[in-house]
């Protein structure tokens, strides 16, 4: 059903540059995109708005060439058209900035950018042009540096400046800001306002409602493959079009504890300082924190700014120098590997769920088995016990409401919530006095997060204490009793949630700490 | 292009014990078209080649003589595969494990002890286990690619079997062959069969497999080396040490085929020479990868395997066929597996150009 | 004068570094697609008897040539379609590639055994061949060893000077990301994996027609294994093949020299020089891991699907 709430129309005179109609796209198991109808108007930005798992990325990717839409037709300018490929794209004018950015770690920045431009004539001068587009727009580049050395804002500048030497009439921007600092994001909005007014369309594709309030004239809202809404998101409220999104009345998780204020240290970290093994990868300084039972800390913080390393040190899959750097109720730890550290009753949930918190080709009884097997007595002799880790497999399952086919079932072929949700049961179901989760919610839809986020909640009222490294802030205000940012491998001190405000907290994202101008790491990744 | 590749989502077990039955069937109709090509009629050259060998009286013992040292070197490699460490110096693992236990055997030449083969045995597998561990140490201190590494010291393993048959342990009452003496009884594979080459290897062989099987299915160990294997970060994060298991995968492909070196110089062979393997080392990565990685498969793959070697030895007699044809089955034959192993994840699909599918779960 | 020794020391050195960098050059050029081919020893094989045959046959060393580099191509042709279109693993196909290269060229040389033919003729160039010392030594050489020099120099200036070697390079380091923005990732790769395969065989064929020129089984005695590590030593640079080339060529010929000297080592020692060489060499620079993750194709080996 299709709800059209309408603010005014803009300009009934100029013909909608890009038209969908009855956009169809299936894949083995799922409809993506279901009769998907879009209209854009030149000069006009337009939101694509829709939880993980909604059909986005499948829709630009069908408008950029990358995918061939099932059925439907697409209309460039009024004229009926097939974008072939994403050559065929950029020629009409369609740049597109992507969310996993499509750039060449080795290469430097004028090389990263000529590999986007088909025309060799184009390519002429590159450099000066490269650096006269991007200091007009605000987004200043040096053409000789390798990107490897770049932050992620510098390189999504790289995305964007590709798109603008095109000339490009349409712009699409795939969760640009996932990676900006709140400062970043409205320097961003001030540029993508510029290219609106010199009359080149902007398709923005988010999550964040209070950003497409902010920033865009329309929204189209997907959900599950299908158009749901068109409005004029200035309009209506975030509430409104959160429950469009998701389609259900929301359900804010109960949040009604507070830690008891002579609990213990569960956790603490003293002056925690490690250089990273990692290539581009951001050295540790100096990190102190303790989190007591029953209490959430967050670490929010974008991408890159020593999350992982941070994550790491603390599951032990990096190991540190001076063992009583990290103590987890009282003892010194940070010689012991995961195994070691899990019998202390310690559990981790890494950000990545295929290829580190689960073996995608293996089946679910043997990832239950993977990091569950010391604290729930899943071995004997040196042999695996079959039918007990069965047994426990079955009560994540149950416990969690994991969709799948049973504990056989591969682990792949679980959705992302599903899988997440398997996770952060093993490691719950474990009884740990420390959980640390990194990222818990990515990727994942509404349902399974807010089922996580309970998951959350109900273990700290227990007792344990609970870390939550996050990029997602509204999810540390949903969960956490105190906050700390991470910042070019600093931590800053740990503060209360209600005693802080949003930009306090992205000044310290952008490395300003605590007040003071903090200095980035060397190898911001 | 007018084939496409559409994932299936999930593995198709029908295939993943299919694909060895046809790559095996593929191999079968390719040699025949070898076997024409060079001038011989195919169905004759393949009943020489694959029945007849097993036709002739004492053919299943011989067979199974064969098939041992690959069935040793296939299990220890294919747990060692399954951890992604690529063993390709088995072949030198084999000769040092045959030199350390033989050269022993050699030097208590006229010793009668019972003890003397049990040491020699044990000097095998140290032996192999020594060459492996160069490239374990190597990899796991430097870096350096195994595969190289253990390929390079099968040259200088066979380059020093050379000089040692040619020089110090050349048999004195041997005319100047480049050749050992002869072990003594006490220094050879007891045989388990009268009139036969059975010996006592071929028994340890189905011994190892049974241990393989029960190590990679049902052991932590076994667990951990396909986790490595399959998803190095994820044992990380399991406290699954990948150093300890590279050693482990090493330490394991080499004593076994140390074991197998021994157990062929000390038995069938008889004595040092130049030649003591027909490429066994190599043989049994394609024993490994036919078998699935599995030791009972390696088994079965070893037995098909060791039914070439004992069809091109026939074929070279009752036909002129030249030795080469052997390698060129075992190659083809991998081949066609590496091929046929695609239809277990995708399905092939004949059709018009259109987008490829990926996965089911969009962004 | 000290020259004496010099010309002739040098000359072998040549010989001996060309099949070496022949082979090692066209790998580099798929490596940094992101494909990595274990079987250049079967490939050198199979170009080694096919020129050998085609030469001994045609009476034209240049049809054995260009027969040599064409049945290399071919081989390395069926472990692209395996590797690439099949998403079979790429260290396996490459050990198949080895082992069925070694099998097919013994195949087929067995007529060929014993047979002796003129090597390839010494090509003088104008002007070049007369200077005095570097004249002879790097001027009055056989096509294959002009060819190895224009192949590096053409190499290095396709990668770094081309659009189209930027593209080949960009898609060694993240294929999904070249594949996002349009280039044709199999269709490139495979590419790379033919003149691989191509400069393989011309490496095999100068063993046959130039270095030895006969044909016997196995007559590239692992060189193929070492033109790996040589692309590893030479972090995937042209230039630096070059200088590694000639290092391991340099290595394989002392042993002829040291044994005129009056030093009891046995001869097999001595030729266990060139393998022991190419692990130290492995080893000095793969524990430099930095410099590695640097250069080193970040999708070297790994399999690639559209998954749009």
């Amino acid at each position: 059903m299709k709800i059209v709430t309408t603010g005014e129309s803009k300009g009934i005179a100029a013909p909608p540059l890009l038209t969908l109609s009855g956009i169809t796209k299936r894949f083995p198991g799922c409809l993506a995109n279901d009769n998907v109808d879009l209209a854009i108007l030149p000069g006009e930005i337009h939101a694509l708005l829709g939880e993980n798992g909604a059909g986005k990325s499948t829709l630009v990717k069908i408008i950029y060439g990358v995918l061939q839409p099932d059925a439907g037709e697409i209309r460039w300018q009024g004229e009926p058209i097939r974008i072939s490929s994403p050559n065929f794209a950029r020629r009409l004018g369609i740049g597109m900035v992507f969310q996993h950015f499509s750039l060449f770690e080795a290469l430097n920045v004028a090389e990263n950018i000529a590999l986007a431009i088909d025309d060799p004539a184009r390519r002429q001068g590159l450099r000066g042009r490269i650096v006269e587009v991007s200091t007009a727009y605000g987004l200043a580049l040096d053409p000789d540096r390798s990107v490897h050395d770049l932050s992620v804002g510098e390189r999504q500048r790289i995305e964007i400046v590709r798109c603008l030497l095109q000339n490009p009439r349409l712009l699409i921007m795939d969760e640009p800001t996932s990676v900006l600092t709140p400062q970043e994001a409205g320097k961003l909005f001030e540029t993508l306002r510029r290219l609106a007014r010199e009359g080149c369309a902007i398709l923005y594709i988010s999550h964040k409602l209070e950003e497409i309030k902010a920033l865009c004239e329309r929204a189209t809202i997907l959900r599950l493959g299908r158009v749901v809404a068109e409005c004029d998101p200035r309009q209506e409220s975030a509430q409104r079009l959160a429950e469009l999104m998701i389609g259900s009345e929301l359900k804010a998780p109960t949040h009604g504890r507070r830690p008891p204020s002579d609990a213990k240290a569960r956790l603490e970290l003293s002056n925690l300082s490690l250089p990273s093994d990692q290539q581009f990868g951001t050295d540790l300084k100096d990190i102190s924190f303790t989190v007591a039972g029953g209490e959430i800390l967050g670490i929010g913080g974008i991408a890159g700014n020593g999350q992982n390393e941070l994550m790491a040190a603390l599951s032990g899959e990096t190991r540190v120098r001076r063992a009583d750097a990290i103590r987890i109720d009282g003892k010194p730890v940070g010689h012991l590997d995961p195994g070691a550290r899990r019998a202390l009753g310690a559990a981790f949930v890494p950000e990545e769920r295929n290829g580190h918190g689960a073996v995608g080709a293996m089946s679910l009884a043997e990832n239950g088995f993977l990091s569950a097997h010391r604290r729930r007595g899943l071995v004997s002799y040196g042999l695996i016990a079959g039918r007990r880790t069965l047994g426990f497999t079955q009560e994540v399952i149950e416990g969690f409401d994991v969709r799948s086919r049973g504990p056989t079932a591969e682990a792949h072929s679980l959705s992302g919530g599903n899988l997440q949700k398997f996770i952060v049961g093993r490691e719950i179901l474990q009884h740990p006095g420390l959980l640390v989760v990194s990222q818990p919610t990515w990727g994942v839809d509404a349902g399974a997060a807010a089922a996580i986020h309970q998951a959350l909640l109900d273990l700290a009222e227990g007792g344990s204490a609970v870390v939550v490294i996050s990029q997602d802030l509204d999810e540390i205000f949903a969960l956490c009793d105190r906050i700390a940012v991470i910042a070019g491998g600093r931590l800053s001190t740990a503060r209360p949630i209600d005693a802080v405000s949003v930009e306090e907290i992205g000044l310290l994202m952008g490395g300003g700490m605590d007040g003071a101008t903090g200095e980035r790491n060397a190898h911001p990744a | 292009m007018l084939i496409r590749l559409e994932p299936r989502g999930e593995r198709s077990t029908l295939w993943a014990y299919g694909s060895p039955l046809l790559a095996i069937a593929l191999t079968l109709a390719t040699s025949g078209v070898i076997f024409a090509l060079l001038g011989k009629s195919p169905a004759l050259a393949l009943y020489t080649f694959f029945i007849k060998p097993l036709t002739s009286p004492g053919s299943l013992s011989e067979l199974l003589v064969k098939a041992s040292p690959l069935v040793l070197i296939g299990t220890g490699l294919s747990l060692g595969f399954r951890a992604n460490v690529w063993n390709i110096g088995a072949e030198g693992q084999y000769t040092v494990g045959a030199l350390a236990g033989g050269g022993l055997g050699l030097w208590f030449y006229t010793s009668t002890s019972p003890f003397l083969l049990p040491a020699m045995i044990v000097a095998g597998v140290l032996g192999g286990m020594a060459w492996a561990a160069i490239p374990a140490w190597l990899r796991v201190r430097f870096n350096a690619s195994e595969i190289l590494t253990s390929l390079m010291l099968t040259y200088v393993a066979q380059l020093l079997l050379l000089y040692l048959v040619t020089g110090p342990w050349r048999d004195p009452e041997g005319y100047g062959f480049p050749q050992s003496r002869l072990f003594s009884d006490a220094a050879t594979m007891p045989i388990l069969l009268e009139g036969s080459r059975l010996h006592l290897g071929v028994a340890l062989a189905l011994v190892v497999v049974l241990l393989g099987w029960v190590l990679l299915g049902k052991s932590l160990i076994g667990f951990q080396l396909k986790v490595v294997g399959q998803a190095p970060r994820a044992a990380r994060y399991a406290g699954f040490s990948d150093k300890g298991l590279i050693w482990l995968s090493l330490m394991l492909g080499g004593g076994l085929a140390g074991a197998a070196g021994l157990f062929e110089v000390a038995g069938p062979i008889g004595q040092l020479t130049p030649q003591i393997s027909p490429g066994y080392g190599f043989t049994a990565i394609i024993v490994a990868f036919l078998g699935r990685l599995h030791p009972v498969g390696v088994l079965l793959g070893g037995l098909l395997l060791a039914l070439s070697y004992l069809g091109g030895e026939a074929a070279q007699i009752d036909l002129g066929l030249p030795n080469a044809v052997t390698g060129i089955f075992q190659g083809i034959l991998l081949f066609y597996l590496l091929g046929a192993d695609i239809l277990i994840n995708y399905r092939i699909r004949f059709g018009s150009r259109a987008a490829v599918a990926r996965d089911p779960r969009p962004a | 004068m000290t020259f004496n020794w010099f010309v002739p020391v040098f000359l072998s050195m040549v010989s001996a570094s060309t099949p070496l960098l022949l082979a090692a050059s066209g790998e580099l050029v798929a490596e940094k697609s992101g494909v990595l081919n274990l079987g250049i020893e079967g490939m050198m094989l199979v170009g080694a008897i096919v020129g050998f045959a085609t030469t001994v046959t045609s009476g034209s060393w240049v049809l054995g040539i260009l027969a040599a580099g064409l049945a290399g191509a071919t081989m390395a042709g069926i472990f692209a379609l395996l590797t690439l279109i099949l998403l079979a693993n790429q260290v396996a196909t490459g050990l198949a590639l080895a082992i069925l290269g070694t099998g097919l060229s013994a195949l087929i040389g067995k007529g060929f055994v014993g047979m002796a033919i003129k090597p390839l003729p010494k090509l003088d160039l104008p002007v070049l061949s007369d200077l005095p010392v570097i004249g002879p030594i790097l001027f009055h050489q056989d096509a294959l060893v002009y060819a190895s020099f224009a192949l590096v120099a053409g190499i290095g200036w396709f990668l770094y000077r081309t659009h189209a070697g930027l593209a080949l390079r960009s898609i060694g380091d993240s294929h999904d990301a070249a594949h996002a923005i349009g280039y044709p990732v199999v269709a490139i790769r495979f590419g790379a994996t033919l003149f691989g395969g191509f400069t393989s065989g011309l490496a095999g064929a100068y063993l046959s027609l130039a270095y030895t020129p006969l044909w016997a089984e196995n007559m590239t005695a692992g060189r193929g294994w070492i033109a790996l590590a040589l692309v590893v030593f030479a972090t995937w640079r042209p230039a630096r093949l070059l200088v590694g080339a000639y290092l391991f060529g340099g290595i394989s010929i002392l042993q002829l020299y040291v044994q005129s000297l009056p030093l009891a080592i046995p001869s097999q020692f001595l030729s266990m020089l060139p393998y022991l060489a190419t692990i130290l060499v492995l080893v000095i620079i793969s524990r430099d891991r930095l410099r590695i993750r640097l250069n080193a194709p970040a999708c070297l080996g790994k399999p690639f699907h559209a998954t749009g």
